[in-house]
Parts: C-alpha cells; structure tokens; sequence
C-alpha cells in the first residue's frame, strides 16, 4: 500500500494510505495569512505591555494582572512561531504514519484517545506539588527574574524537552527514557541514566515528604483534615470495588464532599481543647507517620488506596488550578514584593542558600524545565495519542500551562505582605519562632516596597493576626513553600466569602498541595521499587526479585525504598539549619540533571539523524542547563562559604565541636552531630548526582562525535507502518481538516473508530 | 449549543481525563477487533485494570 498525495489548492495536500477511505493526513502551507499577522501583531503588542509593565515600569503600584498577560501573551506566540519552527524544520511529523496508539490498539494502555483528552490527561499527570512551590522560595530575590525564568525558560527549555522527548518516544513505540538513554547512547550511558532516574526518585519523594510536614507540623487542623484523606480514600476504593465498580466520577463527587467536611471539621478540631492538642504532632512524629503511611501505601493493593486518591487529587488539581486563576483575575492583588531583593547578589536569602545564578535556575525546576516530565512524556503519552502532529499540542502545550501554573504562584506568594512572606520562609534558627523574635529579625531585615520605599517595621501582634485569621498557632517558620502558598491563595481567594473564609482557603490549599504530595509518594515508591527489583532481579541467584506478583520481594524492596527517602527526610526534618534549606537545592539540582539527561538523549538522536544543524534547539537548554546544575553542585561540594558548600558546613562544625564549641543554629552538642553527618550525606548526594549526569553526557557527546564523522548513524525509530485514522492537530480543525472530517462523515465513516466520539 | 450538549460535553472530556469510561471504551474496541469474543464483566474489568496497575506502577509528577 503506498501513499497518495492530493493537491487541494492554496498549498494544501491531503494524503491517502488506502484509495478507498478518505484522507489520513493533511498538510497545510505554513505561511501566514494576513489576518493572521494582524491577530499575531496585536497579541505580541499586549504581550510587550505586560512585559513593560512588570518589568520596566515596576513602581509602587504593579497589578499582578499584568504578570497573567505577559505570560499568556509570550505562551502564545512561542506556540504559534517557536513550536511550529521546532515541528516543520526538526521533528517533521508525518501523519500518514501509526503511533503506537493505533499500531498496537488493545483498548488498554495502547488506545488512539481525543487530542482533547489527552491534554486533559498529560497535563494532568506532568503537573504536581512542584511548579506551586519553587516559585514561592524563588519569591525571596523579587518577582522579576523567578517569572522572567519561568516564562523564558518554559519557552526554549521545558516545553522544548517534553515536545522532542514525546516526538521520539511515539517514534519508537513508546519507549521509556530509560530504555530511549540505552538503545541511543550504549549501555554505560544507558545504566547511569536509569541508576539516576532511579536515585533522583529517591530524593524527590524525601523533599516533597518535608514540605508536607511542613504544612502540617503544630497544624491540629492541617493533621486532621489530611489525615482524613486515608479513610475517605479506603472508603471510595472499597466503594468502587464492591458497591459500584467502575462508578468513577460518582464516586470522586462524593469524595470531593467528604474532604470538603474534612476541612470544615479540622476547624472544629482546631477550637477544640483536647482534640487539638492530640493533633499538634511534632516534625519528627508526622516523618514517622509518613514513613509508616509512605510503606503501607506501597504494598496495599492498589485499588485500595493508590487509584482512588489518584481520582480524588485530579479533581482537586484542576479545580484548585481554575479557582486560582479566577481569584486573581477578580482581586486582581497588587505586587509587594520589588522586583529585584537584595538577595538575589547577597545569596543570604533566608529561604534558601546561594545567589541568582545559579540557584534561582535549580529552585524553579518544574514550570521552567522539570526533567521529569520526560518520564511521563516517554512511555505514558505516547501509547493514547492519534497522530505525531498532535504532539506539538499536548507535549508543548501542557508545558505551557504547567508554566502558568507556576506564574501563578509565584503572583500568590509576591502578593502577601513581604514581613509575613519573610517570617514564613525563614528558618527558626533565624526568626527565634515567636511573634516578637520574628517580628525583629524582619524589622532587621531593612525590607524595601516595589518602589524602593523602605518598609514600617511591623508589631508582632501583626504576625499573631495572620495566624488566626487562618486558623494556625503560628505561622512563623513554616517553611517549604506551601503554607507560604496557601497564606498567599487565602487572600487571593477572600475574593470568594470574604476574609471569614481565609481559614477556609488556607486549609483547602494545604489539603490539595498535601493530596498530590501523598500520591506522588506512593506512587513514587511502588516505580523506584519495580525499577530496583528489576535491576537486583539481574544478579545471579536473585531472579526471582524479577517477578512483580512475588509477594515477600515486593515487601523488600519496598521497605529498602522507604528506608532510603525516609532516612533522608528524618536528617532533613531534625537538621537544626531547617530540611528545606538544605535539602530543596539538592531536589532541584536532581531534577534538572535528569532534564541534562533528557535533552543530551534528545540532542543525540537529532544528530545521528543527520539534523545538526538544528541541534542547537535542544542544544541551547542542554549546555543552559548543565553549566546551571554542574555550577550549582560544584559550589555545594566546593565552595568555601558554609552556607552553600555542603563540605565547608561540614568542616565548620567539626572544627567548632573539636574546640567544644557550639555553633547556631544548633543548641546542643548532639545537634551539632547531625549537622556534621548530614552534611555528608548531602555532599556525597551531590557528588553522585553530578558523576552520573558528566557519564551520560559524556556518553552521549562520543555517539555525537561518531555521528557527525560518519555523516550520521542509525537511530532506533521504528519503520512506517501506513495510518488508516484520521484526526486534526490542534484544539479546534483548521478549514481544511474539517472538510476531511466531513468527507469520512459523508462516507459514513468514523476518522477514529476507537472509543465514544465526540464534537 | 444547549445547556445539554454543554453538560454532556463535560462529562465525556471528564470521563476521559480521569478514565472513568475505560471500560466503556475497551468493551467498544473488542467488538470492534474481535466482534464475538465474550465481553468482560464491568467489575472483572475494573480488577484486572488495577491489577495491572498493580504489575506497572506509572509514576507521577513532582
């Protein structure tokens, strides 16, 4: 069967794999027509505005609207121009071509799924807890170079690397990264790459687990309403599984009801005498809970646990994202925070350590450039979607809105009051932990307005305020980013109800950041154990770790995961310097050296493809991101300056305790201790982290080199097998794909014969 | 459109996202490739769709 071209006009071409059926693909010109160019021009122009306005103009009044229109406007030119250049001059999809969605149809995890859908899906899937908590620590060095990064960095990095990485993937039958990493680069580069997956994986799960207890410790209302979550879990899977089975949405709509009571009874808990000292729990008890739940969650079957709360967080994701949106666009808040701290050259920022460049780069990882997205691109997405076309939209397009996602934060953490957004996110060892130590330490701060005004020092009873008017005890040191985010959206949201309803808002941001955080968990757990079972499963007599429905092996290596993050989320939560500063550094430098990983596998194949010449488009954001993250890891093992060098931290404290010395923030010996042994876990992490990446590139840079020498080399790209659906690009058809679309309808055909059809 | 097809609408996009008509969908896709093969029931399916979640654990975003 071979393929036939059409010429329709005006530069169209409708191409046939089988004469008798109508069109599979259609190809349009890529000019622009002149209406287009207006529409384009005027967009550009609003976007330059909002751009002027956040950046050039700044002044004592910015209106965070503008950080909304500056956005959108820049998504949508990147997606018209950048995207469309990357897809007809690199990637060249061909839709006359199956993806593996249509060659290997089960009806299961292989299904041609609605692009709409699939949006829906990926982007439900690649978005979490992060791009909602970097920007907020981003926030200490002012609002302008954390959105420039988010936005800039979405544009030629991030959603750069999920469009290329889904493209190869549905290439080559939805292979993972992992398996991509050793088909492309050999099997070193192959295994450090999975060996990193594998130990970033690790370190994710123990980071996130510290922002939680973060939210929750001294919290009786945060503990009880997310502690209620399991029940109303359990509830809804035994529900699913032996009342209504496959009754998904009804079942989601009563466990949305249920965590709203929740809510409202950690309220209730809250004023309660004694209920609300039992919920009080310290740091150290809630990592023992989530240890405990973390190991549970693991071997419980899924359907138990896992795949309801998955239902319950979807919904609570795309709801909280919508009503965020709408609260900002309604209060519209104004800025407080300048555009630029002086943090951002001091690098003495209280919520992490280290100047600008490169740490500003490695704290946002997700909503700029998150390399684990790549995962999720490879493998997941690939298998459902209909045409190669398509994944310009869903790879590029959900990146895109992940990054709105992280703009938004970053506007709901520099529109609250800069003393309380700094006696949040500053280290009790700095604030002294109550109103009036905290109060003072800002007041020192010498905090200035956006418009270079210096700031009235504040009384502690304005802290104390805050926290009732959220229903906490404190909100002074309560760090990690998301109670800093849910203070931020409870004002944002007092656009609905009032400021009665802060408490509200405040508890429903900390349960949904807590819902996604617990499924990332568990989730997290059960891959990092099947990719180590699988890999013990290869020494000799161990084969039968290889096996996934063996019972005894899965409780081991479960357990040998949960001792690897638990162990380094209880060194983060006793680490008397505050876990997130030190360790959420390490978490971004994880994350963006996979992404380093990412983009050299990436970069590989274009060259081997003999498209060198546009080798720069991953090649850019791959050199960005290595000189950020191997600059970032060299000043954590190298740098003289305790506060950023992990070993110089080290040496500090040994040499303090040799003299019986002890150090703030430390208060006693045994403090000291855990200081001086953290510090060389951390810096030993550090070091593995960067060894593994320098293999993979260099790996990747010697298939580079043969490539180029022998003029290009073959890729694992599966042949053409010839497509017999049809389905447009974009959200809505072009001309000429609706009348395609109307041709099959004429012949009484479905373009795509899978699944309930709609619009 | 109508406030029906709105609402209709909705629901067939919400049911994909979350996969709430996976078995609607797989039970389409047997009697369409393999017309007379018996059709599962809805709770075996819906077991054997978290059993094999179970087999491949998928992970999910940070």
């Amino acid at each position: 069967m071979s393929t036939q071209v059409e010429e329709r006009g005006d530069g169209v071409r409708v191409y046939r794999n089988d004469p008798n059926l109508p069109p599979i693909a259609v190809e349009e010109p890529h000019t622009i027509t002149p209406k287009g160019k207006l529409l384009f021009g005027l967009i550009g122009l609003l976007g330059a505005i909002g751009w002027a306005m956040i950046a050039l103009v700044r002044g004592e009044n910015v209106n965070a609207v503008w950080f909304v229109v500056a956005a959108i406007c820049t998504y949508i030119i990147a997606f018209r121009f950048y995207a469309r250049l990357i897809e007809y001059k690199v990637l060249q999809p061909r839709d006359t071509r199956m993806t593996p969605a249509e060659e290997f149809e089960n009806g299961k995890d292989f299904m041609p799924t609605d692009r709409r859908i699939l949006f829906g899906h990926h982007f439900a899937a690649v978005a979490g807890a992060g791009p909602l908590v970097g920007p907020v620590l981003a926030a200490q060095m002012g609002y302008l170079p954390g959105t420039m990064w988010i936005i800039i960095g979405v544009v030629f990095a991030g959603a750069v690397q999920d469009y290329m990485v889904m493209h190869m993937s549905i290439r080559r039958r939805g292979r993972s990264l992992g398996q991509m990493a050793r088909d492309e680069l050999g099997p070193v580069g192959g295994w450090a790459a999975i060996l990193g997956v594998l130990t970033i994986m690790i370190i994710l799960i123990a980071v996130l687990g510290i922002v939680v207890i973060g939210a929750l410790a001294e919290s009786p209302w945060g503990v009880f309403s997310v502690g209620l979550t399991i029940p109303i879990a359990l509830f809804m899977g035994v529900y699913l599984r032996y009342i209504r089975p496959g009754a998904v949405n009804e079942v989601s709509l009563i466990g949305v009801a249920l965590l709203i009571l929740a809510i409202l009874a950690g309220g209730w808990v809250h004023e309660h005498d004694t209920l609300s000292q039992t919920f009080t729990l310290s740091k150290e008890t809630l990592a023992w809970l989530l240890i405990a739940y973390g190991f549970c969650a693991a071997v419980l079957p899924v359907w138990l646990l896992l795949a309801p709360r998955d239902y319950l967080s979807t919904f609570m994701k795309v709801g909280t994202i919508a009503l965020l949106a709408l609260g900002i666009l309604i209060a519209r808040p104004v800025v407080k925070m300048p555009a630029v701290t002086e943090f951002a050259s001091t690098g003495t920022g209280p919520a992490f350590a280290g100047s600008l460049f490169p740490f500003l780069f490695i704290t946002i990882a997700c909503g700029a450039l998150s390399g684990f997205h790549a995962l999720i691109s490879s493998g997941t997405t690939p298998k459902l979607i209909e045409k190669e076309s398509q994944a310009r939209m869903i790879g590029y397009g959900s990146m895109l809105t992940e990054s709105f996602v992280a703009v938004m934060a970053m506007v709901a953490a520099v529109s609250i009051d800069q003393h309380i957004y700094f006696a949040m996110n500053a280290p009790a060892g700095l604030t002294g932990g109550t109103p009036e130590t905290a109060a003072a330490y800002t007041n020192g701060l010498g905090l200035v307005g956006p418009g270079g005004a210096a700031l009235a020092n504040i009384d502690p009873a304005l802290l104390s305020q805050a926290a009732t008017d959220v229903g906490e005890k404190s909100i002074i040191s309560r760090t990690g980013g998301a109670p800093t985010l849910a203070f931020g959206m409870s004002e944002v949201m007092s656009a609905f109800g009032g400021a009665g309803m802060k408490a509200f808002w405040y508890h429903f941001a900390v349960m949904f950041e807590a819902l996604f955080i617990l499924t990332t968990v568990d989730a997290g757990t059960r891959v990092a154990r099947f990719m180590f079972s699988d890999a013990i499963g290869n020494l000799p007599g161990l084969g039968k770790f290889k096996d996934p429905s063996w019972r005894v092996g899965a409780w081991i290596c479960s357990l040998i995961v949960v001792a690897g993050w638990g162990s380094i989320l209880l060194m983060g939560v006793r680490d008397p310097l505050g876990g997130i500063y030190t360790l959420f550094p390490l978490f971004g430098i994880a994350n963006q050296l996979l992404a380093a990983i990412a983009l050299a596998v990436v970069t590989t194949i274009l060259i081997k493809q003999g498209k060198a010449k546009w080798a720069w488009i991953p090649g850019i954001p791959l050199a960005w991101d290595l000189l950020v993250t191997l600059t970032a890891s060299y000043q954590k093992i190298f740098s003289d300056v305790p506060a950023i060098g992990y070993f110089a931290n080290h040496d500090k404290f040994v040499a303090a305790k040799e003299g019986g010395k002890i150090l703030a923030p430390a208060k006693t010996m045994e403090d000291m201790d855990k200081v001086i042994r953290n510090t060389t876990i951390q810096g030993w992490l550090s070091i593995i982290y960067a060894v593994l990446v320098i293999i993979v590139v260099l790996a990747a840079l010697a298939v580079m080199l043969k490539a180029l020498r022998s003029g290009g080399l073959p890729t694992s790209e599966a042949e053409d097998v010839p497509s017999k659906i049809f389905a447009p690009r974009l959200f809505l058809p072009t001309k000429a794909e609706q009348d395609v679309l109307d041709e099959w309808k004429e012949a009484g055909l479905d373009p795509t014969p899978v699944g309930a059809h709609h619009g | 459109m109508t406030l029906l097809d709105m609402s209709r609408s909705l629901r067939w996009f919400w049911s994909g996202v979350t996969g709430a008509d996976a078995y609607d969908r797989y039970c389409a896709h047997l009697q369409r490739v393999h017309p007379g093969c018996p059709l599962p029931t809805k709770s075996d399916f819906w077991r054997e769709k978290y059993a094999e979640m179970e087999r491949n654990p998928k992970s999910r975003c940070c």
